[in-house]
């Protein structure tokens, strides 16, 4: 009989509970800026912006915490996203010609973003011929009108379709073919010509009957839409790339593909306009590109704003991202470092107000937000407190510091100030500000550390949801690098036309990726860190409060020590600044240790309370006294065969992505700004894509892949890979006497365990006795499986594992038990095992690769609260597998405890970046620019929770589709309140938490009656749903019933209640 | 005494014609040098071995660590001379009493598994009597099928036994469709098979297994629904005790089971033929549960030169040190010998780890032991 012994699960129906009240799986809010952002919008009431991605995703922001993040089913680009005005629905544009409406609901007691209707352009061949009418394929524009009840779609083929908004059904028989409109034009324009798609569709703020149509080819119609006649033509003959009407419609603005704009004047004469009032192309006289977008801004003053994107010379900078403010005279062109996907300004919205007054300007690019202040002299930008670009360089590390002490917050935020002294006049204040955050203060402060390529740690506020920027620490300045001069070079050759200004702060190019931060390491209660990079350079800081000059002591350490016969090939190291340095206040080097060969530092630690750092590279481990400036101890863990390490990890690779870097750089600079469509060509491409696809299996004859079978052995490459390091106070010499030790876990599965002597400081001083720390090696364990060492930690006699240094000894944890006997738990890639100490003898294991056929990429212990009894807590071994998925396991028992799917097992950057925190809590890169967090815990979630006043004017139509839940709904009723209770399909009204404004129980807003409202008892719309074209026609009606529905409005919204979303 | 018999003091600096020897007798060591090209008589230094280690009136074997980490004996010329010039760079010798030694086989793993009866070596019931078939001791078992009674007569368990270092396991495998019987007829799932066998290899020496074998089961754990990455993961996990179960694309070689051999409740049938049609050079053999159980794999602790802490530490000799007083001239002392024999006893012999470590690794953290 074979003997596997499998763990039983454990049946006990007790465990079984305790551990739903200690354990759940929720990912909860996405940090950072999303990746490959394609649209924006912007809601003026609500104040909450949106932006769509080219993977689909819908994100909405309002005031920092206030958050909703949704999906569309299919993962295609976002084209265009319109706010429904107050509504807190937006329509969304992909491009596969499906429109979408999204609604912040209230479901399950958590506010979520979901889809309600989508509506699939039909584009059958059939349907066009059996209708005559021209095709609704490609939709090129959306424009919403009537308050967002109707949409008008534009076409490539120049059609515009109208759509009813809350059904999302198309209105037959009000399409408006480019026919129509040509048989306005005089005869010498069309000939013969088409219009070419509709480029662009304007709204009047005041009139919702007209709208502003422009054709590609230049022709720019005021179109009525109750009236079905064109009331302005202006001939333009300029291809057109976007219009603006200016608010009181007297005013339209184009702008052309030859980086020119017109002005035209609207209120002049009724025959078709064939000249604009002026015309000009602002960085002529000499080519230029198109000017994408377009926005003509009023002031009181009447210095009004034009700010356009795009336009400029096109042989000097038409590289450059660019966008043109100008405001009379002032002219400033904002140089961004990524393309420019859209812009909006915030502004004045409301019908009576005679100017648009823009307040800032938004400007999404591919990389990041960039807000300015147009109300303060020279537009300064506004700090961002959320969507921050993580990614401005490269993230190579992250490390995240839990219970952060106040007093170190207030220094790390004080050092930040001073970094970036925020404006002192409140008036440059973020102007995104929609919704309110009901999270709670967080109970503790967290602390994300983010190492960069080029040489940065980024301190981030994780305590929330929105995650801030704190504190940025650079390493750079105490290096000689390579590219010292360019900065210079590029600030020299720019002349003062056009009047550049780098905005910005995404900037991917290190300028020597020796400088990239590989391990960060964070004593909280000393504020004293370790940062390692990638040429083997350990840095060891302190948080100072104030600027000093100062020298820093640098020291080299040789890892390989008697090594003979190794010649390292990699990067040279990096040489340091000697003589005193300015450093600002905030994190200041004390010392400098430079590991040889310059290999990347692979593991980091650092003990304040001993004032040791011990670090390891491929080749082998140090420990250094960074107090008496002296190394203790080099070790060197190469395997005599291994001879890959010595030509630097992946030498060819390195210098192959240096080469990469430098071509991206030279096409970076000749790069043609995005083209805005691909008008032709589409169709062949996608036909050409089909037919690869078909032809695509059978031709190929697909070797299968294999793997080969064969143990570690150990002079595998790299096997000398230093993978942890660990400072213990344990019993490693006899099981009498404790003292401090220190760990090191390799690739090949070696642990090396060190006594060490650290001079005791005397009674009562902090300061350490000149004594030399010694280091005396007292085991080495060989797993023999030999899978790489990913973490060490020792327990105490209640199995817990050990506090931080300082941690107990001030109070902050439990003291450990020192009574019983210690353990250690060694996590390799293949198994976990606990070793009794002093004597190193197995105790308990887990063999997960054996069992699972999953290798272990990240491991952290973690205490787990439990949601059921206030202060039960566990402390388990969280682990992420290659798999992606995130395995718990008790401690010391190593039982498997529960397990999630948390990442796809193909996104290997993800599984690489995610990092633990100390509470069951975890995060990992979704995209360069995103951390997704989630939580393990039961408990310890940090999860979005916010309110947005939303009210939904025209509910009438939203009962209808509702009707048959509550058929009473017309009874009209002196509600006071436009009140939206959002509804699941069941017809059961969700609980909503009790509003800010609205003393009465929720039960009485809720009742189906109070769904009805005011408004739309003033309206005449249909409650069946099948809306008419009689009705829609009322519906639009005319300007003072227009009028009247928003003066309704605007009263209402006085006193409209809230409704609270949690 | 013969001429090429050197005795050494630092072996560290001797050349390399020069073989270490290290000869362990109950708990002690000797250490001495031999030449590797003439290396003498095995009478001569079964003498040598007799007065180095003071051993009187009484009959010792002696036997070898070998690159594989097996036990092996030197009881001729040839085998003496095959151990020297194998010896890489350090030669192990062991030397028992002959009757202590009737109870310990050479063989694999000999060493390894040694090592808890030794432990254990009061309790005598405990001690397994070993069924000794009358095999030459220098032979190995290199695979088994296992298991004949309870896997199915179609499939096939067939244990590894991996040797050291130096023989590759040598096979691959890869991704396939395999076809099932199911209630609603045949169907196609994805399986793992076998796709390629290194000539020389461990895998093909044993003939157990072929190209395009379906790979069902790995110590146990069935892989169907696991992707080829984690079959791989989990065989190189096991590797030092890979037990596979496949379905063998041949299926003319199965192994029919012997109802009657093996008391198991299947089905009689003509076993004897079959069983012919096997390599001869395999044991077939149902394990008895703990044999499993003792070859856990067991990592290797190596102690350092740490005393108790409250005595007073003379520097110790570790090469390491960087700071203070660095090299220690001064090895050792009198006054310590007590420590080096602990620190000696408690280097456990499991050649397999201290072949791979590097030259001079064992001895890099305590001093030498010199004669």
């Amino acid at each position: 009989m074979m003997k596997f012994r499998f763990r039983r699960q454990g049946a006990d129906p007790q465990r079984e509970k305790l551990k739903q009240e200690l354990f759940a799986f929720h990912k909860t809010v996405e940090h950072g800026f999303p990746n490959q952002p394609s649209a924006l919008a912007f809601d003026p009431e609500l104040r909450i912006m949106a932006i769509g991605t080219r993977s689909g995703a819908v994100k909405i922001y309002g005031a920092p915490g206030v958050e909703f993040t949704g999906l569309h089913r299919d993962a295609a680009t976002v084209t265009q996203m319109h706010f429904l005005p107050g509504q807190g629905r937006v329509l969304t544009l992909l491009d596969d010609d499906s429109l979408h409406l999204w609604e912040i609901v209230h479901h399950d007691g958590c506010a979520h973003l979901e889809e309600a209707l989508r509506f699939q352009a039909p584009s059958r061949p059939g349907f066009d011929g059996a209708s005559g009418l021209p095709s609704l394929a490609h939709i090129t524009v959306v424009l919403l009108v009537a308050a967002g009840d109707m949409a008008a779609l534009g076409t490539e083929g120049g059609s515009i379709f109208f759509l009813d908004v809350p059904t999302l059904t198309l209105l037959e028989g009000q399409t408006l073919g480019p026919d129509e409109v040509l048989r306005s034009v005089p005869d010498d324009y069309r000939c013969g010509k088409a219009l070419g798609p509709v480029e662009s569709l304007q709204g009047h703020l005041r009139d919702p009957t007209k709208i502003l149509i422009g054709y590609s080819r230049g022709l720019l119609v005021i179109w009525n839409q109750a009236a079905r006649c064109a009331e302005r033509i202006f001939l333009g003959n300029q291809q057109l790339e976007s219009v603006c009407w200016e608010r009181s419609g007297h005013t339209v603005v184009s702008s052309h593909s030859d980086g020119s704009y017109a002005i035209w004047a609207a209120d002049t004469s009724d025959s078709p306009t064939a000249q604009p009032t002026v015309a000009t192309t602002p960085y002529g006289p000499f080519p230029c590109k198109a000017i994408n977008k377009v926005l003509w801004r009023t002031c009181a003053s009447g210095e009004h704003f034009v700010i356009f994107s795009g336009g400029m010379p096109r042989a000097s900078y038409g590289d450059r991202h660019c966008v043109s403010v100008l405001q009379a005279e002032t002219l400033v062109t904002l140089d961004f470092t990524s393309r420019v996907i859209d812009f909006f300004t915030v502004h004045s919205t409301r019908p009576e107000d005679e100017f648009d007054e823009p307040q800032a300007l938004a400007v999404l690019l591919e990389e990041e937000l960039v807000v300015l202040d147009l109300q303060t002299p020279g537009w300064p930008a506004v700090p961002a407190p959320y969507l921050a670009p993580l990614h401005s360089s490269a993230i190579t590390c992250s490390a995240h510091v839990a219970n952060v002490p106040a007093k170190l917050w207030a220094r790390i935020m004080s050092a930040g100030e001073q970094q970036n002294p925020q404006p002192a006049s409140g008036a440059s204040s973020w102007p995104i500000t929609g919704g309110r955050n009901l999270a709670q203060e967080p109970s503790q402060r967290g602390l994300l550390l983010t190492g960069h390529e080029d040489g940065t740690v980024r301190f981030w506020d994780a305590s929330g949801v929105a995650l801030r920027p704190l504190y940025k620490l650079s390493t750079a300045g105490l290096f000689q690098t390579d590219c010292e001069h360019a900065d210079s070079l590029a600030q020299a050759a720019e002349d003062d036309w056009p009047p550049f200004r780098k905005v910005g702060c995404f900037d991917p190019y290190s300028d020597d990726p020796r400088l990239g931060v590989q391990k960060v390491a964070l004593c909280k209660y000393t504020a004293q860190m370790v940062v390692a990079g990638t040429a083997g350079q350990v840095l060891v800081l302190e948080l100072s409060d104030a600027p000093a000059e100062q020298a820093v002591g640098v020291a080299s350490l040789d890892l390989l020590q008697d090594r003979e016969g190794f010649t390292w090939k990699g990067h040279e190291r990096l040489s340091p600044r000697l003589g005193p340095l300015p450093w600002p206040a905030g994190f200041q080097p004390r010392a400098l240790i430079q590991c040889l060969p310059p290999a990347a530092v692979t593991a980091v630690t650092l003990h304040a309370e001993w004032g040791l750092v011990a670090f390891g590279t491929s080749h082998g481990f140090g420990l250094f006294d960074y107090l008496r400036r002296s190394p203790v101890l080099a070790r060197c863990t190469l395997h005599p065969s291994d001879s890959l390490a010595m030509e630097g990890p992946l030498s060819r690779v390195k210098s192959l992505k240096k080469s990469l870097r430098q071509s991206f750089r030279r096409i970076r600079k000749s790069r043609a700004s995005g083209k805005k469509r691909m008008v032709a060509g589409s169709k062949l491409q996608e036909a050409n894509a089909q037919l690869a696809e078909q032809a695509g299996p059978q031709d190929v004859e697909v070797t299968p892949v294999q793997r080969r079978i064969e143990p570690r052995s150990a002079d595998d490459s790299l096997s000398g890979v230093v993978r942890c390091l660990y400072f213990a106070d344990t019993f490693l010499r006899d099981a009498a006497h404790h003292g401090p030790t220190m760990w090191a876990g390799t690739n090949s599965g070696s642990v090396f365990a060190y006594a060490l002597e650290v001079p005791a400081a005397a009674v009562g001083s902090e300061k350490r006795p000149e004594r030399a720390v010694e280091a005396v090696l007292g085991k080495e364990v060989q797993l023999m499986h030999r899978a790489p060492v990913v973490a060490i930690a020792v327990l105490d006699g209640r199995g817990r594992p050990l506090p931080e240094p300082y941690e107990a000894s001030r109070d902050l944890a439990q003291a450990p038990d020192m009574q019983g006997g210690h353990a250690v738990l060694i996590a390799s890639e293949e198994q976990f095992k606990v070793f009794t100490l002093p004597k190193v003898s197995a105790k308990t294991k887990f063999k997960l690769t054996a069992h699972e056929g999953c290798r272990v990429r990240k491991v952290a212990l973690a205490t787990f609260a439990s949601v059921a009894c206030e202060d039960y807590a566990e402390t388990c071994l969280a682990c992420l597998t290659n798999l992606g998925d995130v395995h718990v396991f008790s401690v010391p028992g190593l039982r498997p405890q529960v397990h999630y799917a948390c990442i796809r097992k193909e996104d290997i950057s993800g599984i690489a970046s995610c990092v633990f925190t100390r509470h069951g809590q975890g995060f990992y890169l979704i995209s360069p620019s995103e951390f997704e967090r989630f939580s393990l815990s039961a408990r310890n979630i940090t999860e979005p929770l916010c309110c947005l006043d939303v009210h939904w004017p025209r509910d009438a139509t939203r009962v209808s589709h509702r009707s048959r839940e509550s058929p009473k709904l017309n009874q009209a009723n002196g509600t006071p309140g436009i009140i939206l209770a959002p509804q699941s399909c069941d017809g059961s009204p969700d609980p909503i938490c009790k509003g800010a404004d609205t003393p009465e129980p929720a039960e009485a807003m809720l009742s189906p009656m109070s769904i009805d409202s005011a408004t739309s008892a003033d309206t005449t719309l249909d409650t069946t749903g099948d809306m008419t074209v009689e009705d829609v026609k009322d519906f639009l009606g005319s300007s003072e019933e227009s009028e009247k529905n928003l003066r309704n409005l605007s009263e209402e919204e006085a006193r409209a209640c809230a409704i609270l979303i949690k | 005494m013969n001429r090429s018999f050197h005795k050494s003091q630092t072996l560290r600096f001797y050349d390399c014609s020069a073989v270490e020897v290290k000869s362990k007798f109950g708990a002690e060591f000797r250490r001495f040098s031999l030449d590797r090209q003439k290396p003498g008589r095995f009478e001569d230094f079964y003498k040598l071995v007799v007065h180095t280690h003071h051993i009187t009136n009484t009959e010792v074997t002696i036997g070898y660590a070998d690159v594989h980490g097996d036990l092996l004996p030197i009881n001729n010329d040839d085998n003496f001379c095959k151990a020297v010039s194998s010896a890489n760079p350090l030669l192990r010798v062991f030397i028992q009493k002959r009757e202590e030694a009737e109870h310990c086989s050479f063989g694999a793993g000999s060493l390894s598994r040694r090592r808890r009866p030794l432990a254990l070596r009061e309790d005598g019931p405990r001690r397994r009597t070993h069924l000794h078939i009358g095999l030459p001791h220098d032979f190995r078992p290199v695979s088994s099928i296992i298991d004949v009674d309870i896997v199915p007569e179609t499939h096939r368990r067939v244990r590894l036994y991996r040797h050291g270092c130096q023989k590759p396991l040598g096979f691959y495998i890869r991704d396939g469709t395999s076809v099932r019987v199911a209630p609603q007829g045949l169907e196609k799932v994805p399986g793992v098979f076998i796709s390629r066998m290194v000539p020389g290899g461990l895998a093909e020496s044993t003939g157990l297994l072929a190209v395009d074998d379906e790979v069902l089961e790995v110590n146990g754990i069935e892989v169907a629904g696991k992707t080829l990455d984690q079959v791989t993961d989990m065989m190189i996990a096991n590797s030092h005790n890979l037990i596979v179960t496949v379905k063998p694309a041949n299926q003319r070689n199965n192994v029919v089971r012997g109802s009657r051999a093996s008391g198991s409740s299947g089905r009689s049938s003509d076993s004897t033929a079959s069983r012919h049609s096997l390599p001869m050079a395999h044991v077939l053999q149902n394990l008895p549960p703990d044999e499993m159980e003792s070859d856990e794999e067991a990592d290797v602790v190596l102690e350092g030169v740490l005393e108790p802490r409250l005595a007073p530490r003379p520097p110790p000799g570790s090469l390491t040190r960087v700071n203070g007083a660095g090299l220690a001239p001064s090895l050792h002392s009198p006054g310590r010998e007590g420590s080096v024999q602990r620190l000696l006893s408690s280097l456990r012999s499991d050649p397999r780890h201290s072949l791979a470590l590097p030259p001079g690794g064992v001895e890099e953290h305590g001093p030498a032991v010199t004669l």
